[in-house]
């Protein structure tokens, strides 16, 4: 169980991991070209957390957040519009985004939590095809399809390792807020109501007031990881809030195991170099990632994670799948 | 405590309760008995808020609570347990009754604070007193069908409820699980006060521990009374006995 999940052996390899990519951009260059590797770790970090985000209401909320992808987009248009044209100090922009993508979390999670399930999720990703067609069209002001690049980032986080660190210490506290929320009786609270709205309700929960808190928070630290992705990549564009991209997310949480707090990263992570990897070989990486989302289908239902954790303890403690 | 007064629901055309009334008062142990179908689950749940109502009134302590949502009738003092066990699958047996615990005590809107250190003492009473105990760290989902249904009833204590409505606390356990639940529900009457409400198909329960009997068919109550009044009432004997049963 998430609760046991800091031992002290985790804590060796909390730590060690969190050196570990601390050290990366200083020892990195000293082997090989890394611009591109410290790059493709700062975007593992921001995918990753915005897989994480997704996962409170997925994984712990039983929320079917069908297009998280339009909060990370928000957030990150939120940030670059705010950067590019207000004139403001560039912190009022970073801040920016997650707001934005909070209060229409706030406004979307209103109007979807009057239905529930699998029509919950298909409400929502109308919505959510409403605000991207806005972006795509709305060309004065967003850049429709070509999007927004050369957003100017302050100095000090404007290099790649400078962006590296940002990113790395924003979504490291980050993951960090969210492990506590799951463990604190709100996130206890959520998981009731994942496994029985009904029963919740009965113990005298108020059920859809903690699932727009939860979506709140959840559109909230995706605009975090979009506001993260401007500073890594400079740019924005509508795909970061078209719905394969949602369901590109949801794939990372499934593969790395749902239920899991770590599952979201570690599928981010993997679906990452997959892409990266398997793309410099050919160009249908997209056949590729829907052979590996039917193996997991098949072989592997409470992700990769899940399976291991499986493994190493196999007592009617392990989650179920 | 409770009072419901001539409660109706229809469910497109289909009458499950007409003009239904039941009166328990502080400390009884209520039973409402009844053929399958006869509206026992759907007056709990008319009376708990999951239904509302089309006609009649519920006063709990005096308010009325007609049509409250279910969350707001159980912060006055009532909880149930379910027919179908309704628990939270994936949560331990102790992570079950806290969150009931948490909600009682209003702090499931804590976010940073670990739940590990709250209301262990609570949670852990209760288990104790329905002797779940030292199962307190499996998964609820993976728990026998009995102690499922003794979790049901856990888990609607955690709410340190004064009034419980147990909707066939017994049903599908083994004769042993029976009579521990029928002890259970003796000693939470006696030592912990609580008034009770049941709804169940076993006989020899209902007549044990009841003080009063509500013998609902198709939907109306046909006769409410002490055990004896019931068992020799023709109406009740006809309708649910089959006629010629003796009990």
């Amino acid at each position: 169980m998430l609760k046991d999940l800091l031992t002290s052996k985790k804590i060796i390899l909390l730590i060690t991991g969190i050196i570990l990519l601390l050290l990366l951009p200083v020892v990195l260059p000293l082997f090989m070209q890394a611009r591109f590797y410290i790059y493709l770790v700062s975007l593992i970090l921001v995918s990753g957390l915005f897989a994480t985000s997704l996962n409170f209401v997925l994984g712990f909320g039983g929320i079917y957040q069908f297009h998280h992808g339009v909060f990370y987009g928000i957030g990150a248009y939120a940030a670059a519009l705010m950067l590019l044209k207000s004139g403001l100090p560039s912190w009022v922009g970073f801040i920016a985004g997650p707001v934005v993508s909070a209060i229409l979390s706030l406004i979307m999670g209103l109007i979807c939590l009057r239905l529930s399930k699998l029509y919950f999720g298909m409400l929502q990703v109308s919505l959510g095809s409403l605000v991207w067609a806005v972006v795509y069209r709305w060309r004065s002001f967003t850049g429709g399809e070509d999007g927004i690049h050369g957003i100017p980032i302050p100095e000090l986080i404007s290099s790649p390792t400078g962006a590296y660190y940002f990113t790395f210490i924003v979504s490291a506290v980050c993951f960090f807020i969210i492990y506590k929320m799951i463990n604190a009786p709100f996130g206890s609270v959520l998981q009731g109501i994942r496994d029985n709205a009904i029963r919740s309700e009965m113990i005298g929960v108020n059920v859809k007031r903690h699932q727009l808190a939860a979506l709140i928070i959840a559109g909230f630290f995706a605009g975090v990881a979009g506001v993260l992705f401007v500073v890594v990549d400079n740019s924005v564009f509508p795909d970061m809030l078209f719905w394969t991209l949602s369901m590109e997310v949801m794939i990372m949480c499934l593969l790395g195991g749902w239920h899991i707090f770590i599952g979201p990263l570690t599928g981010a992570a993997l679906m990452i170099l997959f892409r990266t990897f398997i793309g410099t070989f050919t160009i249908y990486w997209a056949f590729i990632q829907g052979i590996i989302l039917m193996i997991i289908i098949f072989f592997l239902p409470s992700g990769v994670l899940g399976y291991f954790e499986r493994k190493m303890k196999p007592t009617d403690k392990v989650l179920k799948a | 405590m409770l009072q419901v007064n001539s409660l109706s629901k229809t469910f497109s055309g289909f009458r499950a309760v007409k003009d239904t009334s039941l009166e328990v008062k502080k400390g009884e142990i209520v039973a409402v008995i009844g053929p399958n179908g006869a509206g026992k689950t759907t007056l709990f749940n008319l009376i708990t808020g999951i239904l509302k109502p089309d006609s009649g009134q519920v006063l709990f302590k005096g308010k009325d609570i007609t049509g409250l949502s279910p969350h707001v009738i159980c912060k006055t003092g009532m909880s149930r347990s379910f027919q179908v066990v309704n628990v939270f699958q994936r949560l331990t047996v102790f992570e079950n009754v806290q969150v009931a615990v948490l909600a009682k005590e209003k702090k499931t809107w804590n976010l940073f604070t670990p739940s590990k250190k709250l209301v262990i003492d609570e949670t852990n009473r209760t288990l104790e007193s329905v002797g779940l105990i030292d199962k307190q760290n499996n998964i609820s989902g993976a728990l026998s069908h009995g102690d499922r249904k003794v979790l049901e009833i856990a888990i609607a204590l955690g709410g340190s409820p004064e009034f419980l409505i147990l909707d066939e606390p017994t049903a599908g356990m083994s004769p042993e699980e029976t009579a521990r639940c029928i002890e259970l529900i003796r000693h939470l009457s006696k030592k912990m006060g609580l008034t009770i409400l049941f709804c169940e198909h076993d006989m020899e329960l209902v007549f044990s521990i009841s003080n009063r009997i509500m013998v609902m068919v198709r939907g109306a109550s046909i006769i409410q009374g002490s055990c004896e009044e019931v068992r020799s009432n023709e109406a009740v004997q006809e309708a649910y006995l089959g006629g010629d049963a003796t009990c």
